[in-house]
């Protein structure tokens, strides 16, 4: 690097000479297609990067090798070299007997991890048979009302062999309690078995808008479930925490990498606060972000978030422990990219968002179907998905070396670039008191909806260009895809099972689990082994999260 | 197109309309159902009001009824409802069918969001006056709103 600082101002000369000399007569003959050139983030672009864009840049403080800090170029020290990211599909949908299917389905595929999606009554904590739940069971993802269903889902799956990562969050900690009973009932060891829960309440709260309880109190219950899981499912991640859903919202790459690892920040703050010890419950902690359009930006967002990550993790929290400050994370392309129209074109969008993940470095990934703007997607969409994921492994070679795009002039400036702006936020953060403070004032909520209303402008503009929407639109589209329709049976056949549970359970039973529970909620106790026990007898998600309601009440989103 | 020839004559006739400068359009943004992306609702809303529309958002989680109760209470002339999560086949036509119910026959109800091509002439039918697919331009809503509104003293 010594050397690159040497020539940086010969280089200067050299690259005023290349203007002058080469650049300006070309220019002169044929002017460039447009005034500025941004990112999808709406950040400028410049025409060329030199070695001068990272001259400030010290190899083995910023860049460094692959497992080591500040683990810019990834934290294996052999990359995909040793073992390739986990291919882990996010599926669910109808009733849990049709997702258990797709799940035996893409794991016979090839898929080497579960990801369970969950229907809307199910994130908000509600019943199959609850009004609220109406036009909506089976929809979004799979129906949950209660272990009853939770056992038809995992049906045949062995807990201890499969990794399963679950999108849950208001709720989150009973469809944990859930999934631990219904691992025992298989026989499976807690201190076996792996997988992720998504139980990221913060971002609810600034982009997805699916909470329950007041902010406080659901950052108790995220707390309590780092607790539990530190002392007795040591090797299952609490936590998954999200910028993929802030960028879905609108949130530029930036705004994306500085909320998220803010978020992160604010668990690892309320865990210690809670008497946790860093080392202990953060190695468990990880992340999950959005893989977009452009290309580089993305790749640039994954590098900063592990860099930014270690350094935070050593100076706020004074770790040194490597699985601390290493950062591990999950991608999905981004949904928001996929258009309606010519749906075959998200193929290609998808490879391409994909190859950024892969590029940037990601322990797993999943890859969008092509009619998902459209609906769920059917069994051929998502084959395509996962076989998209197994032609950059196998075909492309991209899996050969360890960041191979690392010491790319533009890409280690854009890296460094991002990382100066999630910092920026940061301090705007923490002089607010914190990401929960933030919030709170409806910082991060603005921010977002600034950037999604300046997108839209710069798409309707034509600025920013979405082939098949603003350019190269199509009057007599050619091609009809196939679209996977859940019908209101599906609630039907959820209630019944539900009615079923409730007159076969011992109600006596649920009715003293759930005062427990109410109890241990208003102890300030972790909430955890009565959340457990409630489960264990059947007590339906409706009634628990009813249960949490009378001890937290519910949050209202302030006017912003 | 039969937009924007409706578009042309409605906006001769507002021209000549001596109510036009009196009111503005208003309209209420609603978001019913459980699912929170409200991205697309909150554009919208931006969007109405930079048009110079007053523009009434409901905020998440409305019930039909919820959303009726607004509708009568700020007197809009128009209900956009945006829609991702599949249900609006259950959850469209009950606003419609309340709306009438509560004497505002002319209250015009527009959808945004997700909706199958196959589900579009029924809610039609079912009186939702107009779909908005992924990729609509801000600007084409605008257009429809000043076309189809009726003016009114």
């Amino acid at each position: 690097m010594s050397e690159t600082k040497e020539s940086s101002s010969p280089a200067e000369t050299e690259r005023e000479a290349w203007e002058e000399q080469t650049l300006k007569p070309a220019l002169e003959r044929h002017p460039e297609r447009k005034k500025s050139f941004q990112t999808v983030s709406l950040k400028e672009v410049e025409r060329l990067y030199t070695p001068a864009d990272t001259a400030d840049l010290d190899f083995a403080q910023d860049i460094s090798f692959p497992g080591q800090f500040p683990y810019t170029r990834g934290i294996h020290p052999t990359g995909y070299r040793g073992k390739l990211w986990t291919m882990r599909q996010f599926a669910g949908f109808s009733t849990p007997e049709e997702t258990n299917a797709r799940f035996k389905y893409l794991m016979e595929q090839g898929q080497t991890g579960l990801s369970v999606a969950y229907d809307l009554p199910t994130l908000m904590g509600y019943d199959a048979d609850s009004p609220l739940s109406e036009g909506e069971v089976g929809k979004c993802g799979v129906a949950v009302s209660s272990l009853a269903d939770m056992e038809v889902l995992f049906d045949g799956i062995p807990l201890e062999q499969v990794t399963v990562s679950q999108t849950i969050n208001a709720p989150a900690s009973v469809l944990l309690a859930m999934y631990l009973v219904v691992a025992e009932k298989q026989g499976a060891r807690w201190d076996k078995i792996s997988g992720t829960l998504q139980n990221d309440i913060l971002k609810e709260y600034i982009a997805q808008k699916e909470w329950i309880y007041p902010i406080k109190p659901a950052m108790k219950l995220v707390v309590d479930t780092f607790g539990f899981c530190t002392d007795h499912v040591p090797r299952y991640n609490p936590i998954s925490v999200s910028g993929y859903h802030i960028r879905e919202a609108g949130a530029t790459a930036a705004q994306e990498l500085a909320f998220t690892l803010r978020d992160g920040i604010e668990y690892v703050a309320w865990g210690v606060e809670a008497g946790l010890d860093v080392d202990r419950f953060v190695p468990r902690m990880s992340f999950f972000f959005n893989a977009h359009n452009d290309f580089f930006e993305e790749i640039a967002k994954y590098r900063a978030a592990r860099r930014i990550w270690a350094r935070e993790m050593k100076n706020r929290f004074g770790s040194n422990y490597e699985r601390t400050l290493a950062m591990r994370f999950h991608t999905q392309t981004a949904g928001v990219s996929l258009t309606v129209q010519q749906p075959l074109n998200n193929i290609v969008r998808v490879a391409i968002q994909a190859l950024a993940g892969v590029l940037g470095g990601t322990q797993s990934l999943h890859t969008d179907a092509y009619d998902e703007a459209l609906a769920l997607p059917t069994d051929r969409a998502a084959l395509i998905a996962l076989r998209t994921q197994q032609i950059i492994a196998e075909e492309t070679g991209v899996a050969n070396t360890i960041d191979p795009l690392g010491g790319s002039y533009y890409l280690e400036a854009l890296t460094e670039k991002m990382e100066q702006e999630a910092l920026e936020y940061f301090r705007k953060i923490d002089a607010m008191g914190g990401m929960v403070a933030a919030i709170e004032k409806g910082f991060p909520q603005r921010e977002i909806q600034d950037s999604a209303y300046h997108y839209q402008k710069a798409v309707e503009r034509g600025e920013q260009v979405i082939v098949g929407v603003n350019k190269y639109a199509m009057t007599d589209e050619p091609s009809e895809v196939p679209i996977l329709v859940i019908d209101e049976s599906v609630r039907t056949h959820q209630v019944e099972r539900l009615e079923q549970t409730r007159a076969s359970r011992d109600a006596g039973a649920v009715a003293n689990a759930l005062d427990k529970l109410r109890m241990a909620a208003k102890k300030n106790e972790n909430t955890m082994p009565a959340t457990i026990e409630a489960v264990r007898v059947y007590a339906t998600l409706g009634e628990i999260c009813a249960a949490l309601r009378d001890v937290y009440g519910i949050y209202e989103e302030p006017a912003f | 197109m039969r937009r924007c020839e409706t578009f042309t004559e409605s906006t001769k006739n507002l021209l000549s309309s001596p109510h036009m400068s009196t009111r503005k359009i208003r309209v209420l943004v609603a978001k019913p159902g459980l699912d929170g992306h409200d991205r697309g609702a909150k554009v919208i809303a931006r969007a109405l009001r930079d048009a110079g529309m007053e523009v009434i958002y409901t905020g998440l989680r409305q019930t039909p009824e919820m959303i009726a109760a607004a509708a009568l209470q700020e007197d809009v002339d128009a209900v956009g409802v945006s829609i991702l999560s599949g249900a609006h086949n259950t959850l469209c036509p009950r606003i419609v069918q309340l709306l009438r119910e509560k004497g505002m026959d002319n209250v015009l109800v527009l959808v945004g969001g997700i909706v199958p091509q196959e589900d579009l002439p029924r809610l039609k039918d079912q009186g939702v006056a107009e779909v908005f697919l992924p990729g609509t331009s801000t600007e084409d809503i605008v257009k429809f709103l000043h076309a189809n509104v009726k003016p009114r003293d």
